[in-house]
């Protein structure tokens, strides 16, 4: 229940946007203290093998230069997993940087050089000579396909496929439309623009303020302090701003470790930021090869579903996401099978990026979605539209809410579907062909527990303070919203405090959960101040509250308010003077419905129509058009969430065309570890993009009936332009990203 | 300023620069980027670091007027040159009409990209060959955002183009 004063809905620009813009906000690298040091780090040039001998005395003799640290002089840190395993940890044993000799994977931190100046620090770093003892390296996913194996260890109880249901091989051997295909998609490297960087600044108290990058400063905090032993009332984590992480900060990096670690030993403050190539040494998205078995009856209803995946993970820990299990629940089908495997390599551990394994997972499927289509010689939005199923069959429960067919419905109307001809190759313009692709996206709408606390003054200013982040996502602006809503002020009047491990707990920010998960705990605490001061004012002499409950209530400005009737209420600063406070605040602790849950899944759900033009001698394929329909319930700010759905498009055209990560297999090496040539859509690539919110409600997915955004946008993309591409070409491309020289090697293409 | 602390192998060269309309100067080694000069001793550190070799931007500055990637720059090569960085086109409560326009069309997310976004879009205008929104896109390629905040940043551009074209043509007019 909300305030009728609307706040929450509106698209209000973004709260910390005037910092923003004008360059005031101070991001994790961004902060000084007197005498501060600066880190820089040296990585292996070898990616399996052993450090030989390591010799750092031409480095030393750097001028500016105040200690380099190696395994073989490392100031000593936790030595169990336990210890380093952090709050999203996954299974095996975490990488402690300079532990020992060993090299894991290309660009594992083998030195760390300390100077006063930035420059000293990083020219000293390559004075350090290392002389390696190369292993043989294996980092070609396709030749470890035969040491695949089932995760021993899973990371999380959903992780694993769903036992198979029906039977999928004898239904698709029986079915009249069959396709079966393999998909690969090349290993991604999230590259938020902002460098991972950590400032750590010991006080004279033995305190320690350390600035990191990361999508949770608790997260840090517990983990540096389990490291190095710390009493964690001494020491306090802040993410206040975070330039972009799509994932890649959830698991604490190997730059927090290294400045707390100099800083504690040389006891001054000491400033860590990664070079651009050694962004591309810290995770990534797993490559992946999938083979997706689809069968049809003659109407295009799905008779059998087979999906199985093998992704890559590194030596030390068997990363793991949810590729297949997508494919159970998308459409209806009785007859399913899906299956999960790793193989290790000589690479770094992967991680969770942009709608982890469902990006990889969905882009297959809806790959094949419209090969099957083709095959049954229907529409494939024809073909989605009548396998639309109402329930989680894989887990057997009902869907909260599911407003899949208003995403199907508007977003044809609004990028022209019926006016597609069927026929591949059949729509042009001058030398360019036109291809129009579809694909359905869906991801989980999680809610996380969260804590929040919120304060009132008697003059109407309220603050609002949990450990949340923000990456970009907009959580300043829409905690506040919903805090304005709730206590009836003005957004103006609400101060956001975030970023700070000493706040109330929240998990990290990931998997679309932080509106859900730390917006309820917001609005929760708004509530009980209100129900706090609803207790005062029924004290008041002739309180026109006398017989009303919480829920008759409201704040509206600044008056305590009947819902009903808003002409009978009383002044908070009354009611507070009258009681002797200045400022009422509350804590709110929430989580997620165990009683809904057991009963309902909740999704988001999305569908993403392209419009692709291929220059027909160059292969130069350009998406010219996009339209994105999302249900996900509801809409906190739609500016914001439509920045979160442009955002993930964006990498999703990256996904489909651009980005990947070139491994040299015959030195495990990644070659394009840089922004010039691990590419990245640019302005130039991104031509129209069209977001559509469509109507869902939705009581059970969250309590405030959100569902979260940062995944959803991705979802589909991949796919909707590999098909696209087809419409274009007539030639189907099964490996991503789909670069001009595919393109132009195609069959049609030639 | 005296960086004389930080004992770099080479001796410094005396620099004069005009950072946000203030005349500065220094005793700089010569190994010292424009880039790290402004995040470093000065704490301008609006002026962001994304990839130090050109390749993304976000270190955009405006060096006589003109963007210039920052990071490519030493700061010892700038004796004499005026230089503004995002702090100096406006502030909070001060906006320049490209730090209000980015606010309105949320052209940004995170907000790493944005201070480099926003001074190429200002030295862009400035240039005066972008005035169709391809030509735009064209020419900011060389700023990455990796939140993919490129149409509401285009939205923005093309806002700011059109208030200047409308009151070049009252100038003209009156
Ligand atoms: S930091 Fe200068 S272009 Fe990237
Ligand atoms: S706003 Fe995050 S990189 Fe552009």
């Amino acid at each position: 229940m909300l305030n009728s004063s609307k706040v929450v809905g509106l698209p209000l620009p973004r709260i910390d946007g005037p910092l923003k813009v004008t360059g005031r906000a101070p991001y994790a690298a961004e902060h000084f203290a007197p005498g501060m040091l600066q880190g820089y780090a040296l990585c292996s040039t070898i990616a399996t093998g052993r450090i030989a001998e390591i010799d750092t005395s031409e480095a030393e003799r750097m001028p500016g230069v105040v200690k380099i640290y190696t395994h073989e002089n490392r100031p000593k840190a936790a030595r169990r997993d336990e210890k380093w395993k952090d709050e999203v940890a996954v299974p095996g044993h975490p990488l402690r940087p300079l532990e020992n000799d060993r090299i894991l994977y290309d660009g594992q931190p083998v030195a760390l050089v300390v100077a006063e100046s930035f420059e000293a620090a990083r020219d000293a770093a390559a004075l350090i000579r290392v002389r390696y003892e190369a292993g043989e390296p294996h980092t070609d996913l396709f030749r470890e396909q035969a040491n695949s194996y089932v995760p021993p260890v899973l990371r999380a109880k959903d992780m694993a496929p769903p036992s198979p249901r029906g039977n999928a091989e004898a239904a698709f051997a029986q079915a009249p439309h069959q396709i079966s295909a393999e998909y690969s998609i090349e290993g991604e490297y999230h590259n938020p623009i902002e460098l991972f960087g950590t400032t750590a600044i010991p006080a004279e108290d033995g305190s320690l303020m350390i600035h990191d990058k990361s999508q949770g400063s608790q997260n840090s905090h517990d983990t540096i302090c389990k490291i190095f032993g710390l009493n964690p009332d001494k020491v306090t984590v802040r993410n206040s701003f975070v330039g972009g992480a799509f994932g890649s900060g959830l698991r604490p990096k190997h730059q927090l470790f290294f400045a707390v670690m100099a800083a504690l030993d040389l006891k001054r403050p000491v400033k860590v930021e990664m070079s651009r190539s050694e962004m591309f040494y810290l995770t990534w998205r797993p490559s992946c090869i999938q083979t997706v078995s689809l069968a049809a009856d003659e109407q295009g209803r799905l008779q059998s579903v087979m999906h199985h995946a093998l992704e890559a993970t590194s030596r030390y820990e068997d990363y793991q996401e949810n590729v297949v299990n997508w494919s159970g629940l998308a459409y209806k089908c009785d007859n399913v099978t899906m299956s999960y495997e790793i193989a290790k390599l000589d690479v770094s551990t992967p991680g969770d990026m942009r709608a982890p394994g469902a990006a990889t997972g969905i882009t297959a499927l809806e790959a094949a979605m419209d090969e099957l289509a083709y095959e049954v010689g229907m529409d494939p939005l024809e073909l989605r539209v009548i396998n639309f199923v109402h329930r989680d069959q894989n887990q057997d429960k009902e869907i909260t809410s599911k407003a899949l067919h208003a995403c199907y419905r508007e977003g044809a109307a609004r990028f022209g579907w019926s006016e597609r001809s069927h026929e591949p190759r059949s729509m042009r313009e001058g030398n360019e062909l036109i291809g129009w692709g579809v694909a359905t996206g869906i991801w989980e709408a999680q809610m996380s527990p969260a804590e929040a606390r919120v304060s009132l003054s008697a003059e109407g200013k309220v603050v609002v303070s949990a450990a949340a982040s923000d990456i970009g996502t907009g959580t300043y602006t829409i905690l506040g919203q919903l805090a304005a809503e709730t206590l009836g002020v003005a957004l103006s009047e609400v101060a956001v405090e975030i970023g700070d491990s000493r706040l109330p707990t929240t998990s990290v920010e990931g998997g679309s959960w932080t509106a859900a998960s730390s917006g309820t705990a917001v609005q929760v605490a708004g509530r009980m101040i209100i129900a706090t001061l609803l207790k005062h004012a029924r004290k008041m002499d002739n309180s026109p509250f006398a017989k009303a409950t919480e829920d008759q209530v409201e704040l509206s400005d600044g008056r305590l308010v009947l819902e009903a009737n808003h002409q009978l209420g009383v002044a908070v600063s009354d009611i507070m003077g009258e009681a002797g406070l200045t400022v009422i605040e509350e804590h709110a602790k929430v989580e997620p419905d165990k009683a809904i849950q057991k009963k309902y899944s909740a999704y988001t759900h999305s569908v993403v129509f392209v419009e692709v033009r291929v220059d027909e001698e160059l292969g130069q394929v350009r998406v010219t058009r996009v339209v994105d329909a999302v249900a996900a319930g509801r809409i906190l700010n739609p500016k914001t969430a439509r920045s979160q759905v442009l955002g993930g498009v964006v990498m999703g055209i990256g996904m489909a065309l651009e980005e990947e990560g070139m491994v040299d297999h015959r030195t495990g090496r990644i070659m394009n570890h840089n922004i010039a040539e691990y590419h990245v859509p640019v302005h130039a690539d991104i031509e129209d993009i069209e977001v559509i919110f469509v109507d869902e409600d939705d009581d059970k997915a969250s309590p405030i009936g959100v569902k979260g955004l940062g995944e959803i946008g991705i979802l589909g993309v991949a796919a909707a332009v590999s098909n696209a591409i087809f419409h274009a070409t007539g030639s189907r491309i099964r490996s991503f990203p789909i670069t001009i020289d595919k393109i132009l090697e195609s069959e049609t293409m030639q | 300023m005296d960086l004389s602390s930080q004992h770099p192998p080479l001796s410094t060269c005396p620099v004069s620069l005009t950072i946000n309309g203030q005349i500065r100067n220094f005793d700089l080694h010569p190994w010292v980027s424009l880039l790290d000069l402004l995040r470093g001793p000065l704490e301008l550190t609006g002026t962001k670091k994304g990839c130090d070799h050109g390749q993304c931007g976000a270190c955009t500055v405006l060096v006589d007027g003109e963007r210039m990637n920052s990071c490519l720059k030493l700061a010892v090569s700038l004796d004499g040159a005026e230089i503004t960085t995002i702090e100096g086109l406006g502030t909070p409560d001060d906006m320049h009409p490209m730090q209000k326009a980015f606010l309105e069309h949320d052209a940004y997310q995170c907000g790493y990209c944005t201070p480099g976004q926003i001074c190429s879009a200002v030295a862009l205008l400035k240039e005066g060959h972008a005035h169709q929104r391809h030509e735009i896109r064209e020419a900011m390629s060389g700023n990455l955002c990796r939140c993919g905040a490129y149409t509401n940043i285009a939205d923005a551009i093309e806002e700011v183009l059109g208030t200047e074209a409308a009151a070049s043509v009252r100038e003209a007019a009156e």
